[in-house]
């Protein structure tokens, strides 16, 4: 187990370079927030959904490198797919985190860079952090309420 | 005092961990156990494990000698009347004591609680809840960019005259102030003779010479744990009168002085406090803790950590984007040195610290509103204890400079 298992080339570009991040998103319906009460990880999620599917996200926060990249990395992931389809992903995309197999990894494109954060199982709420606010979003969206605040 | 020396009488200092010696620097979270504090908590079980008081027999007069033994070395320890030390289950049950059976019977509409926002949840949550049902205002003391209260502003909120409660820690556990309590306790019994002054003594009792009387401090609350005892322990120290009018916390054994199918009048204090059995071993193990304390001294633990401070402040400071928060003068801070590394986040700094072999703790310390007001949402914390060497700094600067390289890639 080493650090590069944890920190994947890919995550630090993420990282460094991030997709989808930005504080606001025009047209976007709904917009959650959601932090990790052990590490203060903050996360601002928004989403404009048409024809049942995600058109685009943006988040925005402040936090660790993994649940920065990962939030970056699922943006890539998800934009274009429709609702359901999207908590497929994320459900997958879980089930990778807490090593209980693989699925979908074409899906997942860079998300599967994050496979080596759950030998830290620290870190593990750190990768989920973008997924959970993700998943939250869309319940937000079918409810109509359009706004959502969680500690995960 | 000879830091080396002291380091044999540690076990989990001995270990290695990814394969490097362990370099622990987050005593402010929680001390390692000296051998002499197992060993105390061991032979409690070993020889005269039983119930404390009201036993008959050899056994349980043993069991109360050694805790109440320990009450009277812990009291002496912080300069209080054992009959005002109430064993805890550790420094936030104490404040919660405090919440509920004083700021939710004694303060009201009017009354201002005023805490500060250096405080640990521990020293905020219990009257927040408390305010709830009492209706006072709680209000805070701000705290300055270079981590420290802002006294103005404190001398401002006493000057009202409604400062019914001040709350207050010695030491910040973040940024490692040594606040001026006995100043402030005098300026808030000026305004209000009847106030109380609660003093967070966590992390201050475990590094700096604690007098109840000299820090003015009517209540102080502290947690075993961070003082070489055992965890299950914390102590509510304080005016035995005060504690003696307020209404009891905790109801069952042992707080009670008589109990019929209608009532119950209730013991003295401190017992009123203590229902229920008490951790004894842990009280056992706290009084070694205090005696191993008092055989190096607190004033030499004390000049051990500043001597610490005055290597490790300036070796952070050098590294290129590495800034330290709070005091920057030794004498006025304690061992907890929060710092920053630009561009990092202390969740991955923490994480590859800990490769290298150094412990240190990424996050918000349970201390969010103070975090928040140093303008971040988490920061990176080495926290020295007497049992750290200058010998181990230089492996803290090697790990942040191998965090740093790793991040540059
Ligand atoms: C300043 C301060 N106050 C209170 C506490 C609470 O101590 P405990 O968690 O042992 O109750 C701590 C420990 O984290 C602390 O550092």
């Amino acid at each position: 187990m080493s650090m590069d298992d944890l920190y994947h080339e890919i995550i630090l570009d993420h990282y460094k370079s991030p997709r989808h991040r930005a504080s606001e998103l025009e047209g976007a319906q709904v917009s959650v927030h959601h932090s990790n009460p052990l590490c203060g990880d903050e996360l601002d999620l928004r989403l404009r959904v048409a024809d049942g599917a995600i058109e685009d996200l943006a988040f925005d926060g402040d936090g660790c490198s993994i649940s920065m990249a990962s939030a970056s990395a699922m943006g890539q992931a998800v934009v274009g797919r429709e609702l359901g389809d999207a908590e497929d992903l994320a459900e997958a995309f879980r089930l990778m985190m807490h090593g209980e197999g693989h699925k979908r990894e074409d899906d997942l494109a860079d998300g599967i860079a994050f496979e080596g954060v759950a030998k830290f199982p620290v870190r593990v709420k750190c990768a989920l952090l973008g997924w959970m606010a993700l998943l939250d979003a869309i319940e937000s969206y079918r409810g109509g309420d359009g706004r959502g605040s969680r500690d995960d | 005092m000879d830091a080396t020396m002291i380091r044999k009488d540690f076990p989990t200092l001995e270990r290695h961990v990814h394969g490097r010696p362990l370099v622990y620097l987050d005593s402010a979270a929680t001390s390692q156990k000296p051998r002499a504090v197992l060993e105390a908590m061991q032979r409690y079980y070993e020889d005269a494990n039983a119930n404390v008081h009201r036993g008959v027999h050899a056994l349980a007069e043993e069991a109360t000698e050694l805790y109440e033994g320990a009450r009277a070395r812990i009291a002496r320890f912080v300069g209080a009347d054992p009959r005002g030390i109430v064993f805890t289950k550790n420094a936030t049950e104490a404040f919660n004591i405090l919440a509920y059976s004083y700021a939710r019977h004694r303060l009201g509409p009017g009354d201002v609680l005023l805490a500060t926002e250096m405080e640990h949840h521990a020293n905020l949550v219990p009257w927040q809840l408390a305010q709830a049902e009492a209706g006072f205002d709680l209000r805070y003391v701000p705290v300055t960019p270079g981590g420290e209260l802002d006294l103005e502003a404190f001398e401002a909120e006493v000057a009202t005259g409604r400062v019914a409660l001040f709350a207050v820690t010695a030491m910040s556990n973040v940024v490692g102030t040594i606040n001026p309590v006995a100043d402030l306790a005098a300026a808030v019994k000026a305004a209000n003779r009847d106030a109380l002054v609660v003093v967070d003594g966590a992390q201050s009792v475990p590094h700096l010479p604690t007098d109840l009387v000299a820090l003015g401090a009517d209540m102080l609350c502290f947690s075993g744990h961070k003082m070489l005892g055992p965890t299950g322990v914390g102590v509510l120290a304080g005016d035995p009168e005060i504690l003696e009018a307020m209404p009891p916390f905790l109801g069952g054994g042992e707080m009670i002085a008589n109990v019929t199918l209608e009532g119950a009048t209730f013991n003295e204090v401190p017992y009123k406090f203590e229902a229920g059995t008490p951790p004894v071993a842990e009280v056992v193990g706290l009084g070694a803790a205090v005696d191993y304390l008092e055989r190096l001294g607190m004033a030499e633990v004390r000049a051990h950590e500043v001597a610490l401070l005055e290597a490790v402040l300036p070796a952070l400071e050098g590294i290129d984007g590495v800034s330290v928060h709070g005091p920057t003068d030794p004498a006025r801070r304690g061992a907890a040195v929060s710092f920053a590394i630009e561009g990092l986040h202390p969740h991955d700094i923490g994480t590859i610290m800990d490769r290298e072999g150094v412990a240190v703790r990424a996050g918000h310390h349970c201390a969010k509103p103070l975090v928040r007001k140093l303008g971040s949402v988490a920061t990176t914390r080495a926290s020295f204890y007497l049992y750290n060497t200058l010998e181990e700094i230089p492996a803290l600067v090697d790990a942040v400079e191998t965090t740093k390289r790793f991040f540059d890639r």
